[in-house]
């Protein structure tokens, strides 16, 4: 393992990308990003978030991104959802070019490609829960295809609770109500940024399977940003980013890998011996 | 989108009152105004139906001065016995009979005071006998030549009875003796119509009283033979006169006479949409406030929003819809409100003019539409500016704790200072080259908004400095911090008090000025003693010419004169004349020098005028002036000398014979110079007994005239301040809202500070002094625009007689400590909202 994840390090980036896109080369992508830098600041002020970032990000795949605070996770989220701008590189989402979208643009991205579940829940508290769901519909003036709106509502076992407002929920609810607010829409990625960090580990357990699931029973995309190699574990594959590069890969992770790999992130004099 | 849009405005009603509230206030005014308006001017229309009520056809005089409805009413000429012999020989007529009604007869009350108001008219009339309309109720109409009827809404104001005998002021100046022989109510027992006093005489009196010659009589009234309508009997009667008359069914003359008070009315229902107008832009300020407020405490809600995909142009909707909602509601609320307050002011005006009898109360569509309109209008136009600064929020926001961006001031200073300067270059343009009055009013509303505009860049070193004064203290020292720390939100709070403050300090330095002005031209006239009427109704009281020469017969008096005055046509325009008992005491009294000719003499067709007058119509000694006087025939006066304008009595000067000819010919100023060192209370009662014969009619010194023409300015800057209270409050209630908001989007801040130990009284002190420091900053802001705005408009009058620029220092202090007082009051309760914080609960607050 220590000579892997070596390799890893060593390895330059543009590499990573190759070997994702060879792989993947039969697959349609969701999203990628191609050698992307974001340098936040200038001169003495200066921080570099993200150095040439490569990724991709294949359809129907539940992908976690995990990294040390400041290690330019959320960043790459971010920037790969269209919510942050891109100094160098590109970032296309389906067949979009995201980069270079104006606001319109972007506007509509969100609305049509994007789904985004948040640690916060930020759902709006004056709406019930099924209005909370169904509103990315209604912003975008779109009629709720009803068989679709029954099943994800059955797969968030919501059933019983659709005239709750938020403030009536318990947080796990709440959570479930932000996924299928998510999935409802069907977007082509859902990218969710720590989703279970104010959850108990039950609620998030519960969460996390549902992701998983719409994962597997629906072919849903999913970019999930988490530190917690538990969650991170229910993904298909998982990215790890330190000092705004990838660094490393897993697939089909356990909690024990995960958490195995961190420790070296967390510990470079460990890694470098 | 658009449920999401309600339900969070659902949520948050104590916002949706707060932002409604100013505009509620607003449209109520202009409701208000609406309804005030129709209700009066319908009560007028009620009133004249009636007094034409038994009238076919009327006829009058063709008016000789034709005078301007804001100047006062044209006065009928006189009509003539055979004019009444002519239409009564007409086929069509059934009766004609002449009609003495003018007004001007004032009742000295049993207290010795007239009776009399500055509303409806007070007639003097022949006696005609009991109609439908008109009903003795006691006693009978006078026989005798000093006996007179008077109606039982007089009898009742004046507390005198059938039997009482009292005074009578007519265009004789001297007040008259009569025996009241009856009182007389009207149809449907109304003891006045529309609160007209009337005093009825025989037919010769009210001749000579009223119209001041024997045999002539107000207008006719015609009854039409059976078979010949209205329409037709004009026409005939119209044809057989001639074109010195006018004559009109009695339809159509109250219709016209309804019409002349509208337009009067109308005037003043434009006046207070003005104040409602300056109501309503406060209230923008307002608005703007609470809606950027609004905007920033839900900037994670906006964001998610956009997060999920909503665009801007939905986001600006939202924040819209919104500023829809509001406005609505609070165009409805306003409009009841109005309806409420322009009924009482209906019903209170009716009580001040002496019981007009309200027509009911009317909401004309006018009212309805303005009402919404103009709610709606202020409401979107205020919510445009936080509804862009939505759309800029970031989605990502919705995931992060980021400030929306505060733009640097540097852009908003740069259009704040465009703006200004657009606005003094108006405001020059319209005080110095008489670019008119909506110039001026667009400059000061520019003024306004530049000033606003530059408001956030003064208010760092302004609030600074004025905090410090209460940095003593670690609460203090925090409110003022807080008060510093935005800027704008600051800035817009007191711009709205600005506004109010800016108005009321500019006109109280017109008003001051214009006192001091006063004071010093009256000081400036060598006369100790001035005979002037206490004006009670429409019509300036006088004193016979004859005073003058009996006044200078006094040991201790030098010399005296005596000033008539009226509106005249002269070359064909309305102009306003004087005339005088002599002109040779005038230089002397009022130390002029001729400009040209002489002006201490005058022949029976000569005038003097004022360099002002000479230089507007171009005219020089020998010039023609052809006067047209409100009686008798036109006369040619050729100009005989100059006088400097502001050392001279009016604009034309005509000779002492002319004012036999004016609509009333008696005098109305004497100014009375005595040897030097004579003591004014010597002369004072041998004067003062010389008018005794009129109550009205008093001797006083400068000192008390001087008191009396500032005393009419004072009332003035009341009425503009009550009207401005208005203006005022609604600031008052943005500073209000500014510090509620500010205090619920600081909840976790103040749960801190509550912690680590502030005490309850210790942040009700914080919340204070900030909201001190906003209202004392816009009550300077105010003090130092409304000087500047009032010390140009007096320096643009300095040829009007402005001449002298007085700052009301004690007024200007005043409003400042009130302006502390205000923000005392506001803080109340957002400060008590503070102290009352749990804890535990503010810590965790989102």
């Amino acid at each position: 393992m220590d000579a892997a994840g070596r390799t890893v390090l060593v390895r330059p980036d543009h590499d990573l990308f190759t070997r994702g896109n060879q792989v993947t080369a039969s697959d349609p992508v969701a999203a990628r990003a191609d050698d992307v830098w974001k340098v936040y600041g200038s001169g003495e002020a200066e921080v570099i978030a993200l150095r040439g970032v490569s990724v991709t990000f294949q359809r129907g795949v539940f992908t976690a991104i995990m990294g040390p605070s400041g290690s330019g996770k959320s960043t790459l989220m971010h920037c790969l959802a269209g919510l942050d701008s891109v100094t160098r590189g590109e970032v296309h989402i389906g067949e979009t070019r995201v980069t270079g979208l104006g606001d319109s643009g972007l506007t509509k991205l969100r609305r049509d490609k994007v789904g985004f579940i948040f640690q916060q829940f930020n759902l709006l508290p004056t709406l019930s829960a099924k209005e909370n769901i169904l509103l990315p519909l209604s912003i975008a003036g779109r009629k709720p295809d009803d068989a679709w709106f029954d099943t994800v509502i059955k797969t968030v076992a919501l059933q019983d609770r659709l005239g709750h407002r938020p403030a009536q929920l318990s947080g796990g609810q709440q959570q479930r109500v932000a996924c299928a607010r998510a999935l409802v829409a069907r977007p082509e990625v859902i990218f969710a940024d720590e989703p279970t960090g104010n959850l108990d580990s039950k609620s998030g357990a519960d969460v996390l399977g549902f992701l998983r699931d719409s994962v597997k029973t629906y072919g849903q995309t999913i970019v999930m940003v988490t530190h917690d190699p538990v969650a991170a574990s229910y993904a298909d594959r998982v990215i790890f980013l330190a000092d705004g590069a990838v660094v490393d890969e897993l697939s089909d992770p356990t909690p024990d890998m995960v958490l195995d790999r961190m420790k070296r992130l967390d510990n470079p004099a460990e890694v470098a011996r | 989108m658009l449920r999401a849009t309600l339900k969070s405005l659902l949520a948050r009603k104590v916002r949706l009152i707060l932002s409604g509230l100013a505009v509620v206030l607003g449209v109520m005014f202009v409701a208000g105004s609406f309804v005030l308006t129709d209700t009066l001017s319908r009560s007028f229309d009620s009133i004249f139906s009636d007094v034409y009520s038994q009238t076919d056809v009327t006829v009058a005089g063709k008016p000789k001065v034709e005078v301007d409805e804001l100047d006062g009413e044209s006065l009928p000429a006189n009509v003539p016995q055979s004019a009444i012999t002519a239409v009564s020989a007409l086929p069509g007529v059934a009766q004609a009979r002449g009609v003495v009604a003018a007004d001007g007869a004032t009742m000295i009350g049993s207290n010795g005071k007239a009776v009399g108001s500055f509303g409806p008219p007070q007639l003097g009339e022949n006696w005609l006998g009991e109609n439908e309309l008109t009903q003795l109720r006691e006693g009978r109409g006078p026989t005798a030549d000093d006996e007179i009827a008077i109606n039982v809404g007089l009898a009742t104001a004046g507390k005198v009875k059938v039997g009482d005998r009292v005074g009578v002021l007519t265009l004789d100046a001297k007040q008259r003796m009569f025996t009241i022989v009856g009182t007389f109510g009207y149809s449907g027992d109304r003891d006045s119509i529309g609160g007209v006093n009337e005093v009825a005489f025989t037919e010769p009196v009210a001749q000579q009283l009223m119209l001041g010659e024997p045999g002539v009589f107000s207008s006719i009234d015609v009854k039409a033979a059976d078979g010949t309508s209205p329409d037709a009997l004009k026409q005939q009667v119209a044809s057989a006169l001639g074109a010195d008359y006018t004559v009109r069914t009695g339809k159509e003359a109250a219709a016209e006479d309804a019409e002349g008070l509208k337009s009067a009315l109308a005037f003043f229902n434009n006046i207070l949409l003005g104040f409602a107008g300056v109501a309503l832009f406060v209230g923008i300020f307002l608005i703007i406030n609470t809606f950027s407020i609004v905007v920033a405490q839900r900037t994670r809600e906006l964001a998610l929003l956009r997060a999920i995909g909503a665009g801007r142009r939905q986001v600006i909707g939202s924040v819209l819809t919104e500023a829809v909602i509001v406005g609505t509601i609070a165009s409805v609320l306003g409009l009841g409100a109005g309806i409420g307050v322009g009924a009482l002011l209906a019903y209170l005006a009716g009580q001040f003019s002496g019981g007009l009898a309200l027509a009911g109360i009317g909401v004309p569509p006018v009212a309805i539409i303005a009402s919404f309109v103009v709610g709606l209008v202020v409401t979107v136009i205020a919510a445009v500016m936080p509804a862009l600064r939505a759309s800029r929020i970031p989605p990502i926001a919705a995931m992060q704790d980021v400030a929306t961006p505060d733009r640097p001031l540097t852009r908003i200073t740069w259009i704040g200072g465009v703006v200004t300067a657009l606005a003094l270059a108006l405001l020059g343009v319209g005080l110095y080259a008489d670019g008119g009055l909506l110039l001026v009013a667009g400059g000061v509303l520019l003024t306004f908004i530049g000033v606003a505009l530059l408001t956030p860049v003064l208010s760092r070193p302004v609030v600074g400095v004025l905090g410090r004064i209460f940095s003593w203290s670690v609460p203090g020292k925090l409110g003022r911090l807080n008060s510093g720390r935005n800027p704008r939100r600051t800035a817009i709070t007191a711009a709205a008090l600005m506004v109010g403050i800016a108005l009321v300090t500019g006109v109280g330095v017109i008003v001051s000025s214009a006192k001091t002005s006063i004071a010093g031209a009256v000081e400036s006239v060598d006369a100790q003693l001035i005979i002037q009427g206490s004006q009670t109704s429409a019509r300036p009281p006088t004193f016979a010419p004859g005073v003058v020469d009996q006044a200078k017969a006094v040991p201790g008096v030098r010399d005296v004169v005596g000033v008539a005055s009226d509106l005249a046509t002269v070359n064909g325009q309305q102009q306003f004349v004087t005339s005088v008992t002599d002109p040779a005491p005038i230089p002397v009294i009022f130390g002029s020098t001729a400009v040209a000719g002489n002006i201490s003499a005058l022949g029976a067709d000569q005038a003097i005028v004022n360099d002002d007058a000479a230089k507007e119509h171009n005219w020089s000694v020998g010039s023609v002036l052809t006067v047209q006087l409100t009686r008798g025939t036109e006369h040619r006066y050729t100009v005989s000398g100059i006088a400097p304008a502001d050392k001279s009595i009016g604009e034309i000067m005509l000779p002492p014979a002319a004012m036999t000819e004016f609509t009333q010919p008696g005098l109305s100023l004497g100014f009375v110079q005595l040897d030097q060192g004579t003591p004014v209370a010597s002369v004072q009662p041998q004067i003062e007994a010389l008018v005794a014969d009129n109550p009205l009619v008093s001797v006083i010194d400068q000192d008390t005239f001087t008191q009396q023409q500032s005393g009419m300015l004072d009332q003035v800057l009341v009425m503009i301040q009550i009207l401005l209270a208005l203006a005022i409050l609604i600031a008052v209630l943005g500073i209000i809202n500014t510090l509620a908001l500010s205090v619920l989007e600081r909840t976790r801040e103040l749960g801190l500070l509550r912690a680590i130990g502030l005490g309850r009284a210790a942040t009700m002190r914080m919340i204070t002094v900030e909201a001190v420091v906003i209202s004392v900053f816009g009550a300077l802001l105010g003090v130092v625009v409304g000087t500047g705005l009032g010390a140009a408009v007096v320096r643009a009058l300095r040829d009007e007689g402005f001449t002298d620029l007085t700052l009301p220092w004690s007024t200007i202090v005043l409003y400042l400590c009130v302006a502390a007082l205000v923000g005392v009051v506001a803080a109340i309760l957002p400060s008590i909202r503070a102290a009352r914080l749990n804890v535990l609960g503010a810590i965790a607050h989102e």
